[in-house]
């Protein structure tokens, strides 16, 4: 075994070299990139040196664009820079990088290719993001797996500071960036060896110094400009040969040999893919088998794709080369082909005009699309390629790996054609998010990757929920280098570690004929066969598969590891494959134990080795019986009625999208909305039971429930007439309803078992304290009781808003939530704000999203919790990025406004024809409250019951905008990234507009989204990726600065702590006719906390100051009227008390106690100062001149 | 003329009877520091609670895997940090820069309520080099099945277990709530203790009457708890043979005194010191070498337990008539007339 075999991921491996090679780092989280800065700031924490001997800057800015100017700026100061991103990111860097570019500048920027966001976003991989940055004048070299990543890394750095033209070096998102496999690390003398010192001291002597002064970056007119751009010719000319040359160098020293392009295939194919990025490895297994076969195949892979070197791309294709498929991971609408296949043919005709005529210069050139998106790209789509350049007319424009039924432009794909790889390992582990499945499989790839001769690959597929979520693990283990860049297709070993995905999950489909089958089940060898469902039963009997059961939730139980199974199956996967002996495999695993958690001390060793030890003795073989003897089947998850989602959104939620034809999907992004509620994902263990007794009707259980899946209802007693026997209710204190009866009412199958309500709970027994009017109860024991509940409370009527009072907590309650059954996290602390806003106004609302935690739990398919009421009246919802959401929101409420003056000037020009009172009314209506809202609505309908039967084409128009005139709100909603960081340009800029949007933060103190890492929102002292010293800074007063404005209406709550105050400024933002913004306490579970007690943080965070409560409300501000009011108490319990529960801050105690205690200090300091200003402005008068409403006016 | 103040405690040679009890004040070098120029014999460090380090440490690895490896966006929540600084490891570092930092004995003490992780701290401190060890064995038995005698037999088990792994010798510290104590003590030191700490001041349980919850309350100790341990020196003194250490209500020089009159080694304090600070020693040192030498002493050893149950001139009185003809003394002067 070679000495420096190591196993990871590229973001890591690529992290490795770029961290040593740089003296500042600027860095910026995005998906799937942010590791890379994550292990860049960790080592710079434990204060690691570069190849210079020093510990190099690493720099949080406020969005990528910041990032690209910090590197520049670092770069012309002549140190050694560089940075990480992917997608958006990467699009908000080109200004810099032309610049970058045009200034001959040394640099690498490393991308995790990903998808650009379009008709939606995607976290995933595919081409799109470096591709638009084809014409900044950089370098692009793509590396195609986890070993080239590192590679390429170097190799960038190295020829970077040769030639002076910047590299982006990219791999593709998660396929290559996520995927663990085994490496040969470069040694630090290599990357020394490779980053000569001399290009190093040209760099730095090119840096800017008043020492030195020159000008650089000047402004140029028409006589100069184009020359100078052309200056530069010679750097990019020279550019291949000092590429290949660090090429060669690396390949000397490690004995990996890299070409600008290689080709790899038969030399005498007649059929080439030419192809860059981690595709490239399917491909090599589809050549192996089809050459072996007899077939004539070939592919070239593209390194170097910017500058394109158009001779040595010719002579790395054979000389028999008659037909090409170029396969570009990207699609351009509206071009003649992809970018690569334009060079290609480009390439192949300059080089027939510029020398002596070869054949294979006039190959046949096709252009496909595949892996969009990280679509799959299986050999047996590679298959149908070369299949395609077979055929007397091959389509010239296709894609493959989908159905195309609308142009017809797909391949077609035998899927039952696979790769067979006789002595592989194929695994694939079903789990939990929580029970450790995933990182059991990093281990296993680790273990194996660098104790035995094998080599191991591990890749992971995620749902996209944040609670419950399911993930499936597929390791592979040979005795060859792993290339196989694509989901194991046929399993030689799978494993179920949770019994409840049998009902629903096709666990099996994947499954080799013999096949392993472990499973985790609370049942013994002998009860186990009767609880599989049929589907189950009838792949074991059918694949011949051998099934072996094992308790491991007791197994953990009992080491005292309760919920964390992945050791007990770890151990029982290793026993069952037979990689290693045994004892040897126990052995390895005790190892991989104590490196993993070698740092959270020895109990923790000590539970995880029991839990080794005790796990065999659980393992059971179970005979599997001839025939089937189930009575149950799995069940659909989804059952609808709405043909769309039935077709659809099943079909997602089933795990079988891909198999989705492109005449399915909506051409635009658009999709309805009410599908949460279908799923019924039942993942609690413990749901709320209500005891009607205890229950002082205070509401709070329903309002700051994260999932809406506890409901009030009040009612008038003939609605219990088919009510079920067991169904509860008490009177409804009400002076205005006398008689009316309420109940509250759990979802089951919808509720998380976070506890959030249990702890809100003020009533307690008088008996036993300990019981409360809502109690955490075993799931089991009342599911059916509380389904049928559950089912006769959706039939009872929904309160009439018209009658409600949406100002306190109880009358709130009784809305219908139109956010319902988020996959957020358990016990969320963003989402109770949206669900009760919801609540207020979501038969009016707009919601501009920002990217982040609640665009994904809001609007990542295949359902969104964003709900319709009776009318079908619901918010519409809508995500344009991360960085323009205030401003796409502004354009929303621009646009409404367009159509609200639209409408009146109609109303005005057909007011002959229609009753002058109507018009009046409808013109000055004033749309403040429930009722006169309903009245509007009425209105509007009369309207066009009038309108219908009018031949004026005046009435035409107005009828279809007639809706218009009822009012409707734009909500701006994302979290402190945006607000704080990324977005505030534009959001300072929408709220000085003065124009009637408002503005939602939810403000978890971190870009929770992406993993937890700091924004400008993180408070002193704590720590946070990016933040791993602890923050040193105090948090930006973001509500101060939108104030100084003095229009704009500003609110800082904290729903657990005051959620009347919460209400009340929800509903002044709302009524505010100008821009609002409200800043919203949201506990994460980036914050390190029980988020069960999610609210008693937030009353502590208020009780020590931390989070102050308050309103501006420039109404106010007139005839000596203090707009600024706190809603909270002056600090009665210290910041350390409030910070001591919370892992952010207390870790550092742990970490560094000297730099935390200062760091405590100060921030208790930060917290004095605050609230001692915030005194002094409660007492200022305030005499501002109003805004107009230019709507109205 | 002077009198010799030394004692021994735990085979250990202490320059006086003044030792201080494990509190926050031995748990700051710079108090110790302090403590000892005050004239303090031996230092008690604070505890290492066995139950807590493991708690802490599973705390940490639960926030690490809480939602790890869920979401393809975010395999964790939190940076790895170098360090965390949970387990014994911190307790250890600050026991070897005490012993290197002050010249006087420095006692170790391990707190916690289950067999099994104790003999692995007991050594951890003993390699760490304290001169001695304190056993602060706390157990609540809930479980009516547990009876008296299990409940004893757990804390021997724990003894036994530590006496045969380590060579330092160790005091246990004990609480008063024992059917048998005499019998109990002797098991104790039968099982391998060098001596015992008599008493164990518990946190016990506070309601809140606003929360409805419960809530720890910790008190400082006030003279009138001496007499509790003046009583058990007394039957113990003259029954077993080995170390005994007075703690609980140790305020002043008059309260050492009558602790030493009553059989103890040596005297711990630590309220006193919290209420009137480390030079507090200096007072109660002073007071004690006066009393001495007002009532004819030659050295402390001649005080210890001169008045214990079997040398007072009335033996009977440290049994329960003591406490009856105290409550007859006080009815006669009429306080509830």
């Amino acid at each position: 075994m070679r000495p420096n075999r190591q196993t990871m991921d590229a973001n890591e491996a690529v992290a490795r070299i770029a961290y040593v090679a740089s003296e500042v780092i600027a860095i910026y989280p995005i998906t799937p990139a942010s590791p890379m800065g994550e292990h860049a700031d960790t080592w710079h924490a434990q204060k690691r040196c570069n190849i210079l001997g020093t510990v190099p800057e690493i720099i949080e800015m406020q969005s990528e664009a910041g990032a690209a100017g910090t590197v520049h700026g670092a770069l012309q100061s002549g140190a050694l820079s560089t940075t990480f991103t992917a997608s958006q990111g990467l699009l908000l860097m080109i200004p810099n990088m032309y610049k970058i570019a045009g200034e001959l500048t040394p640099t690498v920027f490393h991308v995790a290719a990903r998808t650009v966001a379009t008709h939606a976003l995607s976290i995933f991989g595919d081409h799109s993001d470096v591709m638009a940055c084809r014409s900044t004048g950089w370098a692009m070299l793509c590396s195609s797996s986890v070993q080239e990543a590192p590679d390429f890394a170097l190799i960038s750095h190295a020829a970077t500071l040769k030639s002076r033209i910047p590299f982006l070096h990219f791999f593709d998102g998660f396929r290559t960036s996520h995927e663990v496999n085994c490496i040969d690390e470069l040694s630090l003398e290599d990357i020394r060896s490779l980053l000569e010192d001399r290009f190093i001291e040209e760099h730095r002597r090119r840096g800017l110094s008043p020492d030195h002064p020159q000008l650089r970056g000047s402004a140029q007119n028409p006589d100069v400009f184009f020359q100078a751009r052309e200056a530069v010719n010679s750097y990019y000319d020279r550019l291949p040969q000092i590429v290949q040359e660090t090429m060669d160098q690396l390949g000397s020293l490690t004995g990996r040999h890299y070409h600008l392009f290689d080709y790899y295939g038969d030399p005498q194919a007649e059929r080439v893919i030419v192809m860059m990025g981690s595709g490239s490895g399917a491909v090599m297994e589809t050549i192996d088998q089809l050459v072996a076969s007899g077939y004539r195949v070939g592919l070239v892979q593209v390194r170097l794709y910017r500058p394109f070197d158009v001779a040595a791309f010719c002579a790395v294709l054979p000389a028999t080369t008659r037909r090409i498929a170029v396969l570009d991971r990207i699609k351009e609408p509206g071009a003649i082909g992809e970018p690569l296949y334009q060079d290609v043919v480009t390439a192949l005709y300059r080089q027939r005009a510029s020398g002596p005529m070869d054949p294979k210069l006039n190959a046949a050139v096709i252009g496909g699309r595949y892996g969009l998106a990280s679509k799959e790209f299986t050999p047996a789509m590679v298959r149908a390629v070369f299949q395609e350049l077979e055929r007397e007319s091959p389509k010239s424009e296709f894609t493959v790996g989908i159905t195309d039924d609308v142009t017809h432009r797909s391949l077609t794909v035998d899927t039952h054609w696979i790769v067979e790889h006789a002595d592989s390992t194929e695994a694939i582990f079903w789990g939990l998010g929580s029970d450790g499945t995933v990182g059991a499989t990093k281990n296993s790839v680790v273990i194996i990757g660098e104790n035995t001769p094998l080599y191991a690959q591990g890749y992971f597929v995620y749902d996209s929920k944040k609670s419950g979520a399911m993930t499936v693990s597929h390791l592979r283990i040979r005795s060859k280098p792993i290339r196989s860049t694509y989901l194991i297709q046929r399993a030689n070993f799978i494993a179920c570690h949770q019994f409840s995905f049998l009902s629903h999950v096709e666990i099996l489909s994947r499954a080799a004929e013999g096949a392993t089958f472990l499973l985790n089940a609370p049942y013994g060898p002998e009860d186990i066969w009767n609880r599989l469902p049929i589907e189950i039963q009838r792949t074991c009997i059918d694949q011949k598969l051998k099934l072996f059961v094992v308790d491991a939730e007791s197994i953990a139980r009992q080491a005292g590891m309760a919920g964390r199974i992945n050791v007990v199956m770890q151990v029982c996967f290793f026993a069952l494959s037979g990689i290693l002996p045994r004892d040897e495999a126990i052995r390895q695993i005790k190892l991989s134990i104590e490196k993993t958690y070698c740092k959270r001390g020895s109990s923790v060793l000590e539970k995880n080795y029991e839990a080794v030890d005790l796990s065999l003795k659980g393992l059971h073989p179970v005979t599997i019986p001839n025939q089937i003897t189930s009575c149950f089947s799995q069940k659909p998850l989804i059952v609808s009625s709405d043909d769309f989602v039935q077709r659809v959104t099943a079909m997602i939620l089933s795990g079988h999208g891909d198999r989705l034809p492109v005449s399915a999907m909506p051409i635009d992004g658009t999709f309805p909305t009410s599908t949460a509620k279908l799923e019924k994902r039942s993942i609690a263990a413990e749901i709320p039971e209500w005891n009607p007794d205890l229950c002082i009707q205070c509401g709070l259980c329903s309002l700051v429930c994260p999932h809406a899946a506890i409901r009030v209802k009040a009612f008038s007693p003939d609605q219990l007439v088919n009510a079920p026997n067991t169904f509860q209710t008490r009177l409804w204190s009400s002076k205005d309803r006398p008689g009316d009866r309420m109940t509250i009412q759990v979802a089951p199958d919808d509720c998380t078992g976070c506890g959030v309500c249990v702890d809100v709970c003020p009533a307690r027994s008088k008996e036993a304290v300990k019981w409360k009017a809502i109690n955490m109860v075993p799931k089991l024991g009342i599911l059916e009781r509380e389904r049928n509940h559950f089912d006769f409370f959706l039939g009872i009527p929904d309160a009439d808003r018209k009658g409600l009072d949406p100002g306190t907590v109880k009358g709130s309650q009784l809305l219908l939530p139109l956010f319902e059954f988020s996959g957020a996290c358990a016990g969320c602390g963003e989402t109770p704000y949206l669900k009760v806003l919801s609540q207020m106004f979501g038969d009016r609302m707009l919601v501009a999203n920002a990217t982040g935690c609640s665009s994904i739990y809001g609007g990542n398919l295949p359902t969104t919790p964003w709900s319709k009421d009776s009318a079908g009246r619901g918010p519409a919802w809508a995500n344009s990025l991360f960085e323009d959401n205030a401003e796409f929101g502004l354009g929303l409420r621009l646009g409404l406004d367009q159509r609200e003056q639209n409408v009146r000037r109609l109303l005005r020009e057909l007011s002959n024809d229609l009753p002058q009172d109507l018009v009046r009314d409808l013109q000055m209506a004033e749309q403040q409250t429930e009722s006169e809202i309903a009245l509007q609505r009425d209105r509007v309908s009369h309207l066009k019951k009038l309108l219908s039967s009018n031949s004026n084409p005046i009435a035409e128009k107005l009828l279809s905008l007639a809706d218009s005139l009822v009012k409707k709100d734009v909500w701006i909603i994302g979290g402190d990234g945006w607000a704080y960081d990324i977005g505030f340009g534009g959001l300072d800029h929408v709220l000085a507009s003065g124009k009637n949007v408002n503005v939602l933060v939810l403000d978890t103190e971190v870009y929770s989204n992406t993993g937890g890492q700091a924004s400008k929102s993180t408070p002193r002292a704590a720590v946070a990726k990016f933040a791993a010293a602890g923050k040193s800074i105090n948090k930006k007063d973001i509500g101060m600065i939108a104030m100084a404005y003095g229009h704009v209406y500003v609110a800082q709550i904290a729903i657990g702590a005051h959620p009347l105050q919460t209400i009340k400024a929800l509903q002044e933002a709302e009524s505010y006719p100008g821009p609002s913004l409200i800043l919203a306490y949201s506990q994460c579970i980036a914050h390190g906390i029980d988020m069960s007690t999610g609210m008693s943080h937030q009353k502590e965070a208020v009780q020590s100051g931390y989070w102050p409560l308050y309103r501006y409300d420039p109404r106010i501000a007139h005839d000596g009227g203090k707009p600024f009011h706190l809603d909270s108490r002056k600090p009665t319990i210290p910041f350390r008390q409030f910070a001591a529960r919370e892992a952010r801050f207390s870790m550092l105690s742990r970490s560094d106690p000297a730099r935390a205690e200062q760091l405590l200090q100060l921030a208790q300091g930060d917290i004095d100062d605050r609230w001692h200003y915030y005194e002094q402005i409660a007492n200022v008068e305030r005499s501002l001149a109003g805004l107009i409403d230019e709507v109205h006016a | 003329m002077s009198v010799n103040l030394t004692t021994h405690y735990l085979r250990l040679e202490l320059r006086n009877p003044l030792v201080v009890a494990a509190c926050p004040l031995t748990g700051s070098m710079e108090s110790l520091k302090k403590l000892e120029s005050a004239g303090a014999a031996a230092c008690v460090l604070q505890s290492l609670f066995a139950e807590q380090i493991e708690h802490e440490e599973h705390e940490v690895f639960r926030l690490y895997e809480y939602a790890g490896d869920s979401s393809a966006e975010s395999a964790s929540y939190f940076p790895e940090l170098e360090k965390y600084n949970i387990g014994p490891k911190p307790h250890l570092e600050f026991l070897e820069d005490v012993k290197r930092a002050v010249a006087i004995p420095v006692i170790a003490s391990l707190n916690g309520t289950s067999p099994g992780k104790w003999v692995r701290f007991a050594k951890m401190f003993e390699m760490a080099g304290a001169d001695a060890l304190e056993l602060n064995i706390y157990f609540v038995p809930t479980d009516p099945q547990w009876s008296a005698i299990d409940v004893e037999n757990r804390y021997i088990e724990i003894v036994a277990e530590v006496a045969n792994q380590i060579a330092i010798p160790f005091a246990v510290k004990l609480g008063p709530y024992f059917s048998a104590l005499p019998h109990f003590a002797k098991r104790l030191i039968d099982a391998g203790a060098s001596g015992l700490v008599l008493f164990n001041r518990y946190l016990d349980p506070e309601l809140d009457l606003e929360t409805l919850r419960i809530k720890p309350h910790l008190k400082l100790s006030t003279p009138d708890e001496l007499r509790l341990v003046l009583r058990w020196l007394g039957i113990l003194r003259d029954q077993l043979p080995c170390s005994l250490a007075a703690t609980s209500g140790i305020h002043s020089s008059e309260d050492v005194v009558k602790a030493l009159l009553a059989g103890a080694n040596v005297t711990m304090m630590s309220s006193a010191l919290l209420r009137y600070g480390p030079d507090h020693l200096v007072k109660v040192l002073a007071g004690l070498e006066q009393w001495l030498l007002d009532h004819q002493y030659d050295s402390v050893e001649q005080l210890i337990g001169s008045i214990s149950r079997n040398r007072s001139a009335d033996a009977s009185a440290f049994e329960r008539a003591n406490y009856m003809k105290a409550l007859v003394e006080f009815t006669r002067k009429g306080q509830w007339a």
